[in-house]
This record gives C-alpha cells, sequence and structure tokens, in this order.
C-alpha cells in the first residue's frame, strides 16, 4: 500500500457541506475499472454544466487550483455510497489529502486503503485556512502525518485521525500481510466458534 | 456481578479475533454478498494471486444493473451485460453460490439475505454496499464496505474494524395509521442530522420499533447510513424468530430451536452504557417526505419547505438556496403544493411484500395522475405479489410492473428519471442526480408514494386511507 508521511501542495477550498460520493463520482462511472478517466470525472457534475461545459465558479475549476494536491471540504465529506472508486477518482486526480470537518466512515477506510489521508480539522479551523487560502491561492499547505498538522507559512494547524488508520499510513502497511501473519489465530477462532455457534454456518438447502 | 453489555457488545466480542496495539481488531466474517460492483475486488484478488477462502460464505446476487423490463431480450448495452456477465463468469470461477439473472431467488442483495434465511441474528455481515445495514434488523452486525475490503474478505474471511461508538435510539409510543417505518426513520435523521450518526453503531429500541414487522425493522436499519451510522439493529425477539422459521438456509428443527436459545440472549441489559441516547415518540410522527438534496432535509407533510431569506446563518442560507433552486421548489412553498412528474416503488429500503401491500392498499380502485414505476425487491416478493393481486392493483392504477433489482434507485441499469423532473420515491437517498443526473427525488414511505400518484403532488395518505382497511 502506498504510504503518507508528509505532503506540500497546493489546496483548494471546497466549502459545500455533505459532499456524498453520488458527487464526488456520479453512479454512471462506477462500471469503468480504474485508470485515469476516473480523475477526469471527478465532481463531474458540480464541476460541468449539463452541456459538459466547466462551470468558472467551482473551485477545482480555477486555474490556481486545476493541480492542488490536497482538498479542503465541507462537514460530513464522503457520506453516503460506499464506493471506493469515490477515493479512486480523488486519486487519480491527483488530490492526496482531503481536510473536513468530518468524513463518511466508509469514505474514510477505503481512503487508508488507499493511501489517501483524511484528516479532520475543527469546523472554525477550517474556515480561517479556507478564507487565507482564498487570499493567495499559490502559497502551498504541507501536510505533516507523524507531526499531524497542518501548515501554511507561519500558521500551524494541529488534526486529528484515528491512530490505526495514521499509523497504517505510515507504514504504508498491506492489510492482507498483516492478517496472514495472524493465520493461527484465525484457525484458532474457527475451531473455537463452530463449538460456540454451530449456527452460524448456512444451512444447506 | 459483569458489567452490563450492551447487544453490540455481544456481536462484537463474538467476533473478534485478536486486536493490535493501536485498536485495530481482525473480526471474523459469517456472511459475504457480492454484486456486479463487486468486480475491482475480484481483479484485485486475481492481480494478487489470492484464492477466495470461504466459498460457502461467500453469496452472489445481481441487482445493481439487471434490467427490470424485457428479460426474455439479451441486454441492450453492452457495458451493463459485460457488468451482469462479469459477476457470473466470478461466481463460476470461485465455485460462489450465485442469485444472478434468471434465478428464482434473484432481487436485491438487501431483500434476499434475509428471505432466504442467509442473514440470522448474531452474525456478522458485509456487503460492498452501504446498506447493508439493513441486515442488522434481525439483531446482525452488518455493514457496508469498499471494494479494498471486499478484497480482503474474499481472500481472509476477516476485516480489520475499529470497535464503534455506540448510539440507542428509542421509539416509544403507538405510530398512528398510515405511519411506516420509513416515517420514522426520516423522523430520526430529521432530528440527528445526515451525519447523526457518524463512527455509531445503532441500536433501535423501545415498544413501536418492537411492534414493526420483520419489513419494517429492515426499512428502518437500512435507513441507518442516511444518518451516517455505521450500522443499525434490533434485537431479536419472537419476531424475527417467526420470519426466519423455514427460510432455506436458516437452521432447521432442532438446530432452530437451538439457535433460538443462542439468539434469545443477544440484548442489550438493563443499565447497559450508550456513548449518546435519542427518543422519539412515534406518536408525535407524521407522514415525512424529504424536500431538499439530502435525506435530512426532511419534513412533516403538512410543512413547507424553508425560506433561506429567514435563515440566520449565512452557510445554512446558501445551502437552502442551492437545494432548492436545485429541487425547482420556491422558497416558504407548502409541500402538498409541490406537483410530481412520476413515481417510483422500490429499492432494497422499500420493496418489500409489506411495503408492495401499503402503496397497493392506497392505489386499489385509483389511477395515477403520473406515470410510475413497481419494482418489487426481489423475484420471491414479486411473485407472492402477484398472487395477491397486488399487480392488477398496480397496473389498473396506470403503473408499470417490473422485475426486481436496484432499478431507479440510481438508475444503473437505465431506469433513470430524466432530467428536470421530479420523482415521489421509496428509495433512500434524495442527492443530487441519484436517479439521473438533474433527476429531483423525494423520498418517502410506499404509501406517501401511492397518495402522490393519485393526486399528482405530494399528498398526506390518512385522508386516503380514511375509508379503507389497511
Amino acid at each position: 500500500m502506498q504510504k503518507f508521511v508528509r505532503l506540500t501542495a497546493k489546496a483548494c477550498p471546497l466549502a459545500l457541506p455533505n459532499v456524498n460520493t453520488d458527487q464526488i463520482l456520479p453512479g454512471r462511472y462506477l462500471r469503468l475499472p480504474r485508470s485515469p478517466e476516473l480523475g477526469r470525472v471527478l465532481f463531474q457534475d458540480l464541476r460541468r454544466d449539463a452541456a459538459g461545459n466547466l462551470r468558472p465558479d467551482f473551485p477545482l475549476n480555477a486555474p490556481a487550483w486545476r493541480d492542488a494536491g490536497i482538498l479542503l471540504a465541507g462537514r460530513n465529506f464522503g457520506g453516503g455510497s460506499s464506493r471506493e472508486a469515490a477515493v479512486y477518482a480523488l486519486y487519480e486526480a491527483g488530490i492526496r489529502c482531503v481536510i473536513a470537518p468530518s468524513f463518511g466512515d466508509i469514505f474514510a477506510q477505503n481512503a487508508v486503503k488507499n493511501g489517501l489521508l483524511a484528516a479532520v480539522l475543527p469546523e472554525a479551523e477550517m474556515l480561517e485556512l479556507a478564507a487565507a487560502i482564498a487570499a493567495d491561492p499559490d502559497m502551498p499547505v504541507t501536510v505533516d502525518l507523524e507531526q499531524q498538522t497542518i501548515a501554511r507559512g507561519n500558521r500551524s494547524f494541529a488534526f486529528t485521525i484515528d491512530p490505526t488508520s495514521r499509523n497504517q499510513l505510515l507504514n504504508g502497511w498491506d492489510d492482507i500481510d498483516l492478517t496472514e501473519n495472524r493465520r493461527d489465530r484465525i484457525e484458532a477462532f474457527k475451531a473455537a466458534d463452530r463449538e460456540r455457534r454451530p449456527w452460524a454456518r448456512p444451512a444447506q438447502p | 456481578m459483569s458489567e452490563p453489555q450492551t447487544l453490540f457488545d455481544r456481536l462484537w466480542s463474538a467476533h473478534e479475533i485478536t486486536r493490535r496495539e493501536d485498536g485495530g481488531a481482525l473480526v471474523w466474517v459469517d456472511r459475504h454478498y457480492v454484486h456486479e460492483g463487486s468486480f475491482h475486488a475480484f481483479m484485485q484478488m486475481r492481480e494478487r494471486g489470492g484464492a477466495l477462502a470461504e466459498p460457502g460464505l461467500t453469496f452472489g446476487i445481481a441487482d445493481h444493473y439487471v434490467p427490470t423490463r424485457g428479460r426474455d431480450r439479451a441486454i441492450a448495452d453492452p457495458e451493463i451485460a459485460a457488468m451482469v456477465r462479469t459477476l457470473e463468469t466470478n461466481a463460476a470461477a470461485h465455485r460462489i453460490r450465485l442469485f444472478g439473472l434468471g434465478d428464482p431467488g434473484q432481487g436485491i442483495v438487501h431483500v434476499v439475505g434475509p428471505e432466504q434465511g442467509l442473514t440470522l441474528p448474531g452474525l456478522s455481515i458485509v456487503c460492498g454496499d452501504s446498506h447493508t445495514s439493513t441486515h442488522g434488523a434481525f439483531g446482525a452486525y452488518a455493514f457496508g464496505i469498499g471494494a479494498s475490503e471486499v478484497a480482503h474478505v474474499l481472500m481472509t474471511q476477516t476485516l480489520w474494524q475499529k470497535k464503534p461508538k455506540l448510539m440507542r435510539v428509542t421509539v416509544d409510543g403507538k405510530a398512528g395509521a398510515g405511519i411506516g417505518a420509513k416515517d420514522i426513520a426520516l423522523a430520526i435523521i430529521a432530528r440527528i442530522g445526515a451525519d447523526g450518526a457518524q463512527g455509531h453503531a445503532v441500536e433501535f429500541a423501545g415498544g413501536a420499533t418492537a411492534a414493526l414487522s420483520m419489513e419494517g425493522r429492515m426499512t428502518l436499519c437500512n435507513m441507518t447510513i442516511e444518518a451516517g451510522g455505521r450500522c443499525g439493529m434490533v434485537a431479536p425477539d419472537a419476531t424475527t424468530f417467526a420470519y426466519l422459521k423455514g427460510r432455506p438456509y436458516a437452521p432447521a428443527g432442532a438446530a432452530f430451536e437451538a439457535a433460538i436459545e443462542a439468539w434469545s440472549a443477544l440484548l442489550s441489559d438493563s443499565g447497559a452504557r450508550f456513548d449518546r441516547e435519542v427518543a422519539l415518540d412515534a406518536g408525535t410522527i407524521a407522514p415525512i417526505v424529504t424536500w431538499g438534496t439530502t435525506p435530512d432535509d426532511a419534513l412533516p407533510i403538512d410543512g413547507s419547505v424553508p425560506d433561506p431569506a429567514r435563515e440566520g446563518d449565512p452557510v445554512r442560507a446558501k445551502y437552502l438556496r442551492d437545494a432548492l433552486d436545485y429541487m425547482g421548489i420556491a422558497p416558504g412553498k407548502k409541500l402538498t403544493e409541490i406537483a410530481v412528474d412520476r413515481v417510483f416503488i422500490g429499492s432494497c429500503t422499500n420493496a418489500r411484500i409489506e411495503d408492495l401491500r401499503a402503496a397497493a392498499a392506497v392505489l386499489a380502485g385509483r389511477v395515477s395522475k403520473v406515470p410510475g414505476l413497481v419494482s418489487p425487491g426481489s423475484t420471491m416478493v414479486k411473485r407472492q405479489a402477484e398472487e395477491e393481486g397486488l399487480d392488477r392493483i398496480f397496473r389498473d392504477a396506470g403503473l408499470e410492473w417490473a422485475e426486481a433489482g436496484c432499478s431507479m434507485c440510481l438508475g444503473l441499469n437505465g431506469d433513470l428519471v430524466p432530467a428536470g423532473e421530479r420523482c415521489a420515491s421509496t428509495t433512500n437517498r434524495n442527492f443530487r442526480g441519484r436517479q439521473g443526473p438533474g433527476a429531483r427525488t423525494h423520498l418517502m414511505s410506499p404509501a406517501m408514494v401511492a397518495a402522490a400518484a393519485v393526486t399528482g403532488h405530494l399528498a398526506d395518505v390518512r385522508p386516503l386511507l380514511a375509508d379503507r382497511k389497511v
């Protein structure tokens, strides 16, 4: 898995609350395999009008933020559908970190599995950071997962992330490897469980 | 005496295999449901050279992309056909029992699992679909996962999880006539918000929850994800056991009796502690509809949509303006004055037999003023509805009676609401573009969708039921 330790990049503020995964990647693109194409349709219906033209008022369309590596999002980012392709779309579009006051649980899990950092920053600090970025879009932001800080110029904010996700991102742990290392415990669990819960296996119809 | 435990504590400890120092726990998975959208995970498994760990605990269901009309013909769209075929190929290659197109058990995964008796109390159940929370209605630990986690379950039958926080939602009192589980669910979401249960396992309790049928409990748990919850659950009881008895994959005979004994211990002790408690009185809940673009934009039908000009918070005012603009509704408009263009009865939220009966009770002897589609939750539900004559009621009312699948809830199979059209829908998400680009969705119960159909606008179903036996 892709590690995440530190990133310095331009940050794009997207102030909308409740941007669910249907907005990040509309359902009609779910049949696509993972490819750069997913990055091109990121936020498709927010980013483009019905005729397919870029909406000038959508922040990621602004020249300053087309190459942003960090997204500043509103409360409850990535709620709704479990589609992991929403994370693929962000990643393929070059986004490696999303900062928001809160995230949908499944989105946050999917992000970690793909080396994308979902950093939680309180609403008031989000507003301060977003305002500073809007005033000077070109100044980069540095996100440091070891220190759990977001720094811009001489201003620094502390973000939160749960320790399991932090560990996994910092180490680039592969879940399957972690699990295979515990094969004996799984086998012991299975043996005991068959005794304890004989009803748990499906009956053969 | 040991510490009082919650239902979720009991489910969690029965599945935890081991735990890391940082709190990450490896949990056992009892049932894994896969569908057409799981193709990413099968690809990941292939790339890794992995093998399916437990074919006997893995079940395939074709629902997201299946056609609801013209099943005797080949699927016209080659990309949609490929999605259905890929699931068939993967299921065959890995010896997975598939409820595919043409199978008498085919339907929406969250309808099929329970009706086949695959979903049982005390199980951990996952699927690459957020509405997997539905299965918690049986007292199971059931939650949606992404593709990487689906791949992990395929290869190991386990998952790395953190124990979520606990929330209890107690619904007491008696729901009035015409009030369904969907109204209760929307009332809860309106109260706590679209992210109100984020990070929490939610147990639904109280007399009004216990009074719900299994269908109603499934609707309630299904909508837990629309409040951001990790999973929803109801403690199993006699209603649960009666539903499960005789289901194909459920234990039978003495094994069933023994299972009931074990399942009866799955409850929250009195004095058990929850991180958050919410209480509602079902007697105060009116029929509810959504007006905006998140499920917490929900109001009783006698209300009016908000007016951004009267909103003090500028961020909220902007949201309201954007939502009303997308929905094409004037600020402050009365909900009952909003005309609809079509109706949809279907989805994993509200397409079980009881849902179809509730809609048919309103539609019987009446005609819909707008076109509409009825897609039963499963082929078995469809057959039962036809035995009860419900299909004739829908057809006589002018609605289209179709096959089972996810259909117009998200339109992956081509069942779309045209741009700009307004749909009264029994589904779970009123997100922008959910039912198709530019589509406008109002969520409500099956009875309320029927009321919208016969009046042509959002309407209170209760007067329409006054002369009916429900």
